[in-house]
């Protein structure tokens, strides 16, 4: 049974960004699969929940994908979880209509894995950094997956690029394929993480 | 066959319209046709049109007035810096060259004076503007290397009728004196006196033009007339041929300076596409006239005589032709048509001839002779095109066809991806804001103050009517990608919309809509980009007023921009529910049933309603868990 994924994509300055320019680049234009793109949709910040909430209903599993501006999302996804995920039909009394859906981040960050540690410039992890949206996705009874990370962009090479973007494509077509089991990706730090090249893309 | 006017007109327009598409279904080209058409009802074939010929000519003449007045009209000063090498070099080479050698027959061979050896060598090196514009245009060569160089040697050639119509009176020598009418001005001036008045003349066109004829259509253009513009634009025409008739001058040059002197103005598309459907008409009256005017009999009493000018002259007008190309570079595809293009004696020996016989330079016999050689050398061009096409073209791997599409690029390359029509305070502020981000437009504007205005400012500005079909052609429809609607008067705007929608399908429509009912009618011609004046400007206001009456900033501006979502999805839904309501003719009375079924909606939406974003009012009345 194949899942519907919907991409949920935040950039402000799209045009300039050479990962996201090949992360978009490799999403497989495939049914299954619905790219959203918010400051091109929304370039007035004026969401329109009912919209969202009808996509959010069409769709099994849903990608936010972003660069990781001060640590967190920027700021139309803040403006997009602010206004969809309404009480009562995302969380609260009733609020039971996005039951069951996985969610996962994927994002870009301009400095290297080293520098996301508690000894380190950062001081916190990203995971750690990511609590607050996978709280807002427990507390709307979904399942939060672990995060698809690009690291060190500022210095990143083509061909690095070009690997992330493979494996983005196929992570892709892993989830819709809908083999995928939740347990598999349990522990992960990112689902992304076991190959050298995420850890050191400098 | 004497006849009235209406004959007159009758046998001409038969003639033409039976004679001219059967030329071109056998792909022989219009020029051919028409003069066919003048042989068949002249008066040694049918006999239809006998003596008037010769004063058809006349009124036919005025045809190659009309189009070395737009001839002018097109030669922008840049374009013509660019092709200067081209003009002068090759158009010296062909008229110093072919005036020599023909100048060298004429006098040693046969023995004709130094002057009338002169005066007929240069009258038969001039060749056809008319037909040879004509026919490139047909064949959709204007742009080829080949059509390029033709037009650039016609220039040299149109241009140096000037000096030869000046040096024409002194070859008359100090004793004799006569002018192409009896009452001009310049009888009883001597040789010189004449040259003076020449050169005077045609500088009186280039301030007439600059400083009298252009504030004058600014003035005709506020009166918003169409048919007035025509009329002046005919007048002006005609005012510079008289006048340059008058002084003995040929009226064909006049007009072709005031068109210079115009071809930097903002009228010139306007004059342009209104004064072209005349120049057509006139001009295959002129080929026609020609046809009918070719003296069958001088011809049959000498054929020998005539074949033998007629060829030589054509012969050696091609291989000077071919020299001069080759010098040029040209490729030998190209180089052969433009030696057929130009090898025939041109509408300006006419006119040189009969200036030349009134003045004595020439005596009747000859310029008989050599007018009938040159009706005769007019008629073979078309012929000599075809067989070219046919059979020697095919040889060259014919390369005129992509050679062609290389050329055009360049001009394409110069036309912006957007038109702008309209630049009223709504199109002047799109038109300042595309500028600002770097997309330049091409504007369309029929107020000839504001197109003044914005030349200065370097846009690109066309003046005239942007309704019309050829103006829209030559801001570049055809390549643009966007046309912007933003034209006051909602008729005109519609009308523009709907050619647009006709002629280039291509061209994506931004549509600015007075109100509701105008973008109804937007909707029913298929426009999906539609920008109504009085729901942004309106909303905006309202959600100003909100902020006054205590709403914080951010939630006026939400409702406002919820208002915009929620009237543009209506627009659409009631766009159906009108047709249901065409019984009613009175428009206040329809316009009170919209404003009742808007408001109805308005109800049963839930336009009021409150979203929860950022709200914790509903988390607090619920007995659920506190989450946050």
């Amino acid at each position: 049974m194949t899942k519907k994924v919907l991409i949920l994509f935040a950039h402000p300055l799209y045009e300039k960004s050479r990962v996201h320019t090949a992360l978009v680049r490799a999403i497989p234009r495939i049914p299954e699969v619905t790219f959203h793109d918010l400051y091109e949709f929304y370039p007035d910040f004026n969401i329109n929940i009912e919209h969202e909430q009808q996509l959010l209903l069409q769709h099994d599993i849903i990608i936010w994908q972003h660069p990781f501006y001060w640590y967190s999302v920027p700021p139309m996804l803040k403006q997009w979880i602010d206004m969809v995920l309404e009480y009562g039909w995302a969380y609260g009394r009733g609020g039971t209509k996005l039951q069951d859906k996985w969610v996962m981040n994927v994002l870009s960050a301009g400095g290297p894995y080293e520098a996301y540690a508690a000894d380190a410039r950062n001081r916190f992890t990203v995971r750690e950094f990511l609590a607050p949206l996978e709280q807002t996705v427990r507390l709307c009874h979904m399942h939060f997956l672990p995060p698809f990370v690009v690291h060190g962009t500022h210095k990143i090479t083509t061909d690095l690029i070009d690997n992330q973007a493979h494996r983005y494509r196929n992570l892709i077509e892993h989830l819709v394929a809908g083999t995928a089991l939740l347990d598999d990706y349990q522990g992960m730090e990112y689902i992304n993480q076991n190959t050298k090249t995420v850890t050191d893309g400098r | 066959m004497e006849g009235s006017f209406l004959e007159t007109a009758l046998v001409f327009l038969v003639a033409a319209v039976v004679c001219v598409p059967l030329a071109k279904k056998l792909g022989m080209g219009s020029v051919l046709g028409y003069l066919l058409a003048g042989i068949l009802i002249g008066p040694f074939v049918l006999g239809f049109v006998g003596s008037e010929g010769h004063d058809i000519m006349h009124v036919a003449e005025f045809g190659v007035v009309m189009m070395l007045f737009l001839i002018g009209l097109e030669l922008d000063p840049k374009e013509f810096w660019k092709m200067r090498r081209v003009v002068f070099g090759m158009g010296f080479i062909q008229m110093g060259v072919t005036t020599v050698i023909l100048g060298g027959i004429c006098y040693f061979a046969l023995g004709f004076s130094h002057p009338m050896s002169l005066a007929a060598s240069l009258a038969l090196s001039m060749s056809s503007t008319a037909i040879v514009l004509q026919t490139l245009k047909e064949k959709g060569l204007m742009h080829s290397t080949g059509g390029q160089s033709s037009f650039a040697v016609l220039l040299f050639q149109d241009i140096s009728v000037i000096p030869i119509l000046a040096i024409l009176p002194l070859l008359a020598g100090p004793q004799a004196h006569a002018s192409l009418d009896s009452h001009s001005l310049l009888d009883g001036f001597a040789g010189w006196a004449q040259t003076a008045i020449v050169i005077g003349a045609v500088g009186g066109i280039l301030l007439f033009g600059k400083y009298i004829v252009v504030p004058f259509l600014r003035l005709i253009s506020k009166i918003r007339l169409r048919e007035m513009f025509t009329a002046s634009a005919l007048l002006l025409v005609i005012v510079v041929a008289y006048v340059m008739q008058l002084v003995g001058l040929s009226p064909a040059l006049g007009t072709f300076m005031a068109g210079v002197v115009l071809a930097n103005s903002e009228f010139k598309h306007e004059l342009e596409s209104d004064l072209d459907p005349f120049k057509g008409l006139l001009l295959g009256l002129f080929f026609i006239a020609v046809g009918a005017t070719i003296n069958f009999s001088l011809i049959a009493r000498q054929p020998m005589i005539i074949s033998g000018v007629v060829l030589s002259v054509v012969g050696i007008k091609m291989i000077t032709l071919y020299v001069a190309g080759k010098i040029f570079g040209l490729k030998s595809d190209q180089n052969i048509l433009f030696s057929i293009l130009l090898s025939q004696v041109g509408e300006f020996a006419f006119v040189l001839l009969t200036f030349s016989r009134q003045l004595d330079v020439i005596n009747a016999y000859y310029t008989d002779l050599l007018m009938a050689c040159t009706a005769i050398s007019m008629t073979l061009t078309p012929l000599f095109v075809l067989v070219n096409e046919k059979l020697i073209d095919p040889y060259f791997g014919v390369k005129t066809k992509s050679d062609s599409k290389q050329r055009e690029a360049d001009p394409i390359n110069e036309q912006h991806r957007v038109i702008l029509a309209g630049f009223g305070h709504f199109g002047s502020t799109i038109g300042r804001f595309l500028r600002a981000n770097g997309i330049e437009s091409t504007i369309l504007d029929h107020d000839s103050d504001r197109v003044d205005l914005l030349r200065k400012m370097g846009f690109k500005v066309y003046y005239g009517d942007a309704t019309r079909l050829d103006l829209l052609r030559a801001a570049g429809a055809e390549n643009a990608k966007m046309l912007i609607a933003a034209i006051d008067s909602p008729q005109i705007n519609a009308e523009l919309i709907s050619t647009v929608r006709k002629h280039f399908p291509h061209l994506e429509i931004m549509a600015r809509a007075r109100n509701r009912f105008d973008a109804y009618e937007l909707i029913d011609m298929g426009v999906h980009n539609i920008y109504r004046e009085t729901l942004y400007t309106s909303v905006h206001m309202a959600i100003d007023v909100l902020r006054k009456m205590g709403f914080r900033g951010y939630t006026a501006m939400r409702k406002g921009l919820d208002f915009i979502r929620y009237d543009e999805a209506a627009l659409e839904k009631l766009a159906v529910y009108r047709h249901d309501m065409e019984e009613y003719v009175v428009n206040v009375r329809e316009q009170i049933e919209m404003q009742e079924k808007l408001l109805t909606e308005d109800l049963h939406s839930n336009l009021t309603a409150e979203d929860h974003a950022w709200d914790s009012e509903p988390m607090r009345a619920g007995t659920a868990t506190n989450h946050q």
